[in-house]
């Protein structure tokens, strides 16, 4: 019982990072048809960049700051001339994700890091360590802030719009480059979040993103497109699905488990949790 | 031959069928209009499968259509068309038309190597004009010949119900007048029913119209009498401003 | 039609008659690899170029090919009633009841077919009724790459875990390491690319062919002409996952070695990589990419390892920026602007 009961926290702080990092990939695949596979290297910018600070207070805006300018460079320089085209952008930000692993092994070695965790986050209260709860914490922090900015803000709410309609928002006149812009560097600083969170529960390695990427992809499949609510059950869902099946199976099948159930979800939601619903014929 | 009884048709809340009423006797022309969020394409959408109703029956040729899949009510006869013409561009015209005539051959006998023209490609060439395009890309094809090719698909299909909605959308009145042709003959023998706002069009070709309104039918007779009808004027000059305001679906 | 398969037929002779006459063994086995890699291309260049399916996971049919066929391998080695070598070494003291049946050789090469295909239909009907597409299907077989690679690595006694299967001796009673049997083996891979490119060049230009360039281009208008989609993408997901199995199994006599890292998320996106810089949409362009990739790949790694991941990178995003229809789009660009100039 206690051992199950210890996999909760476990299993709810890796909901947390998936969430992080499918906030942003959710968001980028919704509006902009865009599967990054580069995501995965913004997790890995914000992780480093915690290593070079040191210092949690400070890396948590640099690491959203440095991890939101290279989406954003990355959504400037290629993407944007792929709009519509989801399968060749996963192919060209895959070649990208390739030269920025191999770019993080030149510059920090090949071998895993690892990132001291700050005094303030050692100990716990009764089975919930300090350093879980900051990362739930985070996460909280992160969804509130995306939904303020969604439903509070005009360039939120012009966002949405270019979420459910592109074309249309464009002709309202909306600048939809600008908002993909935004949504671009939100989405990748989060990754970058996400990254110095990972610092806390685990080193540091130029393959950091591979590991997270396609569970955060699976958590998008599961929520459905540009789904905030979807997002957020979806990536606690799998979260807890993860550290469960690893405990009651062992942790070479709990993918496969994983994969299962997400298929089996797909039976009865097709088209993830939540779902705009659209006459367009494809 | 097809049977609506009280369909009802919701998105999120918006009704935009409420209870339609539609019989369609085999042979008939009907054309079926109304302004914009009537319901009109909806209904095709209902009868084809594409779209499901809450409530309601919808029969044809003594099947129930509803819960069946798109390609099963193909299957059991019935074709349509779509207001913006998708004709699959990287084939030529007659490869189209081709892949819309071989549906009901079983899968695997596709594989084999193509042996010349089947005859209902041939007739569906004939009846659109389109023979001298035959061997062109569909890619290339004017708006005007797509929609002849989308309706020569259709009659390649040789279902026994046609639906086209919206065919002349977007013609030059040429192209109307070449399309209200072709769709007198199809009409011949076929049974069909055409979703069509154009009134012009609607005095010079049709027999008998459906009136819909809100998700309801409105009024149903022949050209005359639907056009002398008041209710009908008013949905279309739309004395009652509110009207306007009314679910911009169409 | 004399005229158009003449560069198959001029590729073909090269292939099989010059090729082993004059590479030298090692790297006649290298291109026998690559020849490995450019089936599991080919049934990308059908699923994806054709159908529009982004198969990311063709690795896994690839392994699963691979991992029948060096059981069949280690258990002829280990003998009646041995062991092979690895679970001797992780202290396995019985055969798996999964291991028995892959003895017979006839039964491990059916396997290495038709358990790709059976996994395929199965996720394919499941996936496709259910009209999952486009980036939803790449993802998923994604996934089901990273689960399996995680799968192997963890269930050592039964797979070899990370080292996965090696030291194979004898195939069918040949020595491998005899370059007579290696010169065999190649040829083998070859003609088995050949029958598989003409047939699957047949299945392209026949009715089904349209109709699954169609399903690709207008998967929700093909619905309206009676046919169900579902099926053809089933169908056509299965059969390249077949090649691929096809492909795993040849591969490991020709390598020697089948290993987790050979078939998860990495080397199935490379394959894809392959057929894009070819060309998706010729079948010929992503046999081509393969072999390119296969031999820049070796050719890169052995002078600088390090500087190609950056060249692969690089070039991929070049492709994709510069030449989304890949080396077999520009042939063809170029082929079609020298006709027009010679028609002025």
């Amino acid at each position: 019982m206690s051992a199950f009961v210890n996999q909760l926290p476990i299993g709810l702080s890796i909901g947390a990072v998936l969430l992080l990092i499918a906030l942003g990939l959710t968001f980028t695949f919704g509006q902009m048809g865009v599967i990054n596979m580069a995501h995965g290297e913004f997790i890995m910018a914000g992780a480093y960049t915690a290593f070079l600070l040191q210092d949690m207070v400070l890396a948590l805006p640099a690491a959203f700051v440095v991890a939101g300018l290279m989406g954003l460079a990355l959504e400037r320089a290629a993407i944007r001339h792929f709009y519509g085209r989801p399968l060749d952008t996963l192919l060209l930000t895959w070649g990208v994700s390739l030269v920025l692993q191999q770019l993080a092994r030149d510059l920090f070695g090949a071998p895993n890091v690892q990132v001291p965790a700050p005094s303030w986050l050692s100990g716990g209260v009764g089975i919930l360590p300090y350093n879980r709860l900051f990362i739930m914490g985070l996460a909280i922090a992160g969804v509130v802030a995306v939904w303020v900015y969604l439903n509070r803000t005009g360039l939120g709410r012009r966002t949405q719009a270019v979420v459910q309609n592109r074309q249309l928002a464009a002709t309202s006149g909306i600048d939809a480059g600008r908002v993909d812009m935004l949504t671009f560097f939100i989405g990748s600083g989060l990754a970058g979040v996400a990254g110095v969170a990972l610092t806390l529960i685990g080193p540091v390695g130029p393959a950091l993103g591979t590991y997270y990427i396609v569970d955060a992809f699976l958590v998008v499949v599961a929520g459905g497109l540009g789904q905030l609510r979807g997002a957020v059950l979806a990536a606690v869902g799998l979260g807890l699905l993860n550290s469960y099946a690893e405990f009651w199976s062992d942790a070479s099948l709990a993918k496969v488990i994983v994969f299962a159930v997400i298929i089996a979800f797909l039976q009865v939601r097709p088209q993830g949790m939540f779902v705009l619903r659209s006459r367009v014929l494809t | 031959m097809l049977e609506l009884r009280d369909v009802r048709v919701e998105f999120d809340g918006f009704r935009a069928l409420d209870g339609v009423d539609l019989t369609v006797p085999e042979g008939e022309l009907r054309f079926l209009i109304g302004p914009n969020g009537a319901g009109k394409t909806t209904l095709i959408d209902v009868i084809t499968g594409l779209t499901k109703p809450v409530a309601g029956a919808v029969r044809f040729a003594g099947y129930d259509l509803v819960g069946r899949k798109e390609h099963q009510i193909v299957r059991l006869g019935v074709g349509r068309t779509f207001q913006t013409s998708v004709v699959f561009e990287e084939l030529t015209v007659v490869e189209n038309l081709d892949l819309a005539a071989s549906f009901r051959k079983p899968l695997w006998s596709l594989a084999r190597r193509r042996k010349g023209v089947s005859e209902a490609v041939e007739e569906a060439l004939a009846r659109t004009g389109l023979e001298e395009l035959a061997e062109r890309s569909a890619g290339v094809l004017s708006h005007g010949q797509r929609q002849w090719l989308e309706i020569g698909m259709l009659l390649a299909q040789r279902p026994r119900l046609l639906l086209l909605d919206e065919p002349v959308a977007g013609m030059s009145s040429d192209e109307r007048e070449r399309t209200g042709r072709l769709l007198t003959e199809i009409a011949d023998d076929h049974t069909v029913i055409v979703v069509e706002h154009d009134m012009e069009f609607l005095r010079r070709h049709a027999s008998k119209v459906t009136v819909l309104h809100e998700g309801k039918v409105l009024v149903e007779g022949s050209v005359d009498q639907v056009s002398a009808d008041p209710r009908v004027q008013e949905v279309y000059l739309g004395r009652r401003p509110s009207d306007a305001a009314v679910g911009e679906r169409s | 039609m004399i005229k158009r398969n003449l560069p198959f037929a001029a590729i073909a002779v090269v292939a099989l008659v010059a090729a082993p006459l004059l590479l030298e063994p090692f790297r006649l086995g290298l291109l026998a690899k690559y020849l490995c890699y450019a089936i599991v291309a080919l049934g990308i260049g059908l699923a994806w170029g054709k159908g529009g399916m982004l198969t990311l996971g063709q690795g896994v049919f690839f392994g699963l090919g691979g991992y029948s066929m060096a059981m069949y391998l280690k258990l002829t080695e280990a003998g009646d009633g041995g062991l092979p070598d690895f679970m001797v070494w992780s202290g396995v003291e019985e055969l798996p009841a999964l291991w028995t049946p892959f003895a017979n050789p006839v039964f491990a090469l059916c396997m290495a077919v038709l358990g790709p295909v059976a996994l395929a239909l199965i996720l394919g009907a499941l996936v496709f009724r259910q009209r999952v597409r486009g980036a939803y299907f790449a993802i998923l077989t994604q996934a089901l790459a990273a689960a399996m690679v995680i799968l192997l690595v963890g269930q050592q006694g039964l797979t070899g875990g990370t080292n996965g299967m090696t030291n194979f001796f004898e195939l069918f009673g040949q020595d491998l390491a005899e370059d007579s049997t290696q010169r065999g083996l190649y040829l083998v891979v070859a003609s088995v690319l050949g029958v598989l490119y003409l047939a699957t060049r047949q299945l392209v230009n026949s009715r089904y062919g349209r109709l699954l360039v169609a399903v690709r281009d207008g998967e929700d208008r093909v619905r309206f002409l009676g046919y169900d989609p579902a099926l053809v993408k089933t169908v056509t997901f299965a059969i390249s996952a077949g090649m691929a199995g096809l492909a795993g199994a040849l591969f490991v006599p020709v390598v020697g070695i089948i290993s987790p890292a050979l078939l998860g998320v990495v080397p199935s996106l490379e394959l894809v990589v392959a057929v894009a810089v070819g060309g998706r949409h010729a079948l010929a362009g992503a046999v081509l990419g393969a072999v390119l990739m296969g031999y820049a790949k070796t050719a890169f790694s052995e002078q600088f390892a390090d500087g190609w991941l950056y060249l692969q990178g690089a070039l991929f995003i070049l492709v994709m920026t510069l030449a989304p229809k890949g080396v077999a789009g520009i042939g063809r660009s170029i082929l079609g602007r020298l006709r027009s100039a010679r028609a002025t």
